[in-house]
């Protein structure tokens, strides 16, 4: 129990991929700039790392760990991810209309969000058992969607702001991503 | 200074009215005079440098950018930010430090985002932040306060200070030594009262630490004026200051080897005071509503508490802050959607 809420508040604040490994920036820079759409391509991309992440597992130690096919983890990790998403799909229909939609919507920002492949790696790296690996997806997820909330909020606010020329659209986007992992720097560690 | 003289010359057509700015420089007074009293000349010098810099620098931006620079230099912001640089930096820091930080804060969080108003992070924190990352050893040595000074040992005056700022003479041994938050991380494993005894800036102190505990005051006084003066709310800084307070006193756990640390040490030492009245305060980086701020100053409380026991840094004040501004939109967003759901549903009986 201890060492699930530690995987939780470790992946989602402190060691939170996106801004100390730089995980999954192509998405945070795509997605769309206003928030409501945010909001469901945030729980799209939950559902699907997690589903990602639980589907990868069995993957590697069902079929790569007995034959040793190891070396092939990205391979058929990309190929799990592609299978995962009809589940994904049927899933957000049975349960919300906003994350069918934003799954039909941005299918290539959360298909190609190198975190989803990126955190599959990560965990099966780490050894760690089942019901840990899945809090771990959960909770990566949650703090990539947290990192991408926040940065959309940060940049409808900097909309307002009076950006000098060359520095206005994905510039200013940049700079507030650094300033938000200066802030996040300060967690390393705990 | 170009600045202070057309202030000076503006100040009776503004018929006697004096900016919310002018009040905060004012009430940064006691605390400047009470650092410069305790730590020796540094704290002037770091100032001096911060406000060249940040002036000089803003004007380049402002003449590249065509925008009138008279205008946004006279409402002295980035002269505040200077000044606050300048207390939070370590007195007698290299003059280069100063000058990356003035320009970090000045350049990248306050110009880039079209000087003021609208600022995401707090550009003082930024500066301090950027230094703090990348010059971790020039930032540790703090001059010792004036009471923990050995015998025989003496601030450098105002000449000698500068040609160590400038790097003309080296510094003066034993002038500089551990902050109480950085004595107080360094002795884990010993009991409260330990390290209360054989730490020179616990034992020589009243309160919370030498020095740092006066400091601490005389911005916690600036405050209180502030506040009397209307120029903020309470709701930040006391929200900021309880979630500290009652934290230390949960992780206090009875002065044993693990314990984090008084409550008192924590309001009194470091940036907290500073932090609390001065920093996060800025309108521009913080929370719209009054409900929204204490949620606001409760969780920069919370990031600076666990940063300070569980983190690498000592003081934490900065990382609080910049992530209390990482988190201040949702925190305005989900208010703004909770009055609204609140208000349909009122509406709706």
């Amino acid at each position: 129990m201890q060492d699930i809420l530690i995987i939780l508040i470790s992946s989602i604040l402190i060691n939170n991929l996106v801004l100390t490994e730089f995980f999954g920036l192509s998405s945070l820079f795509g997605s769309p700039q206003k928030i409501e759409p945010v909001i469901g391509l945030s729980l799209a991309t939950i559902l699907l790392i997690t589903l990602a992440t639980i589907a990868n597992f069995a993957v590697d130690r069902l079929i790569l760990q007995p034959f040793d096919l190891e070396y092939l983890r990205t391979l058929a990790f990309v190929i799990t991810i592609g299978a995962v998403i009809p589940t994904a799909k049927k899933i957000g229909r049975v349960t919300s209309p906003v994350i069918k939609n934003s799954l039909a919507l941005f299918m290539p920002l959360i298909f190609s969000n190198t975190a989803v492949l990126g955190i599959s790696l990560i965990i099966i790296n780490k050894n760690i058992s089942f019901i840990e690996s899945m809090f771990a997806g959960i909770s990566i997820g949650v703090g990539f969607s947290l990192i991408l909330i926040m940065f959309t909020l940060l940049r409808e606010r900097a909309a307002l702001a009076d950006v000098p020329r060359p520095f206005q659209g994905a510039a200013i986007g940049l700079v507030t991503a650094g300033l938000m992992s200066l802030g996040f720097m300060g967690l390393i560690g705990i | 200074m170009p600045v202070v003289k057309s202030d000076r010359m503006n100040a009776p057509q503004l018929g006697g009215a004096v900016s919310k700015i002018h009040m905060v420089l004012l009430a940064l007074i006691p605390a400047l005079s009470i650092m410069t009293y305790q730590f020796g000349f540094g704290t002037v010098i770091n100032i001096l440098i911060a406000v060249t810099t940040a002036t000089v620098s803003e004007s380049i931006i402002l003449a590249l950018r065509k925008r009138p620079i008279k205008v946004h230099l006279n409402d002295l912001s980035s002269v505040l930010t200077a000044v606050l640089l300048g207390l939070a930096l370590p007195p007698l820091a290299p003059w280069w430090l100063v000058v990356i930080a003035s320009l970090a804060s000045i350049v990248i969080a306050k110009q880039l985002y079209g000087n003021t108003g609208v600022g995401l992070f707090n550009p003082a924190m930024v500066g301090y932040a950027v230094v703090l990352l990348s010059f971790p050893l020039e930032m540790s040595l703090w001059v010792n306060p004036i009471s923990v000074l050995v015998e025989g040992i003496n601030h450098p005056n105002i000449f000698e200070s500068f040609s160590i700022v400038f790097g003309m003479s080296n510094s003066v041994d034993g002038i500089t030594g551990a902050t109480p938050l950085d004595a107080f991380k360094q002795s884990s494993g010993l009991l409260v009262d330990q390290i209360y005894q054989t730490k020179t800036v616990f034992s020589s102190a009243l309160l919370a630490g030498a020095g740092w505990e006066v400091v601490n005051i005389a911005f916690l006084c600036g405050g209180i004026f502030l506040l009397q003066a209307r120029i903020f709310s309470w709701h930040a800084p006391l929200a900021m200051m309880t979630t500290i307070s009652i934290l230390a006193m949960l992780f206090w756990d009875g002065g044993s080897s693990v314990s984090a640390g008084s409550p008192l040490m924590h309001l009194l030492s470091g940036g907290t005071m500073m932090g609390a009245f001065f920093i996060i305060t800025d309108p521009s980086t913080s929370v719209k509503t009054n409900n929204a701020k204490l949620v606001y100053g409760a969780l920069i409380g919370l990031f600076i508490f666990v940063i300070r026991a569980w983190g690498d840094y000592p003081d934490a004040v900065a990382f609080g802050v910049l992530l209390g501004n990482c988190a201040a939109p949702l925190i305005d967003f989900v208010s703004k959607n909770t009055t609204k759901i609140s208000m349909e549903t009122s509406d709706a009986e």
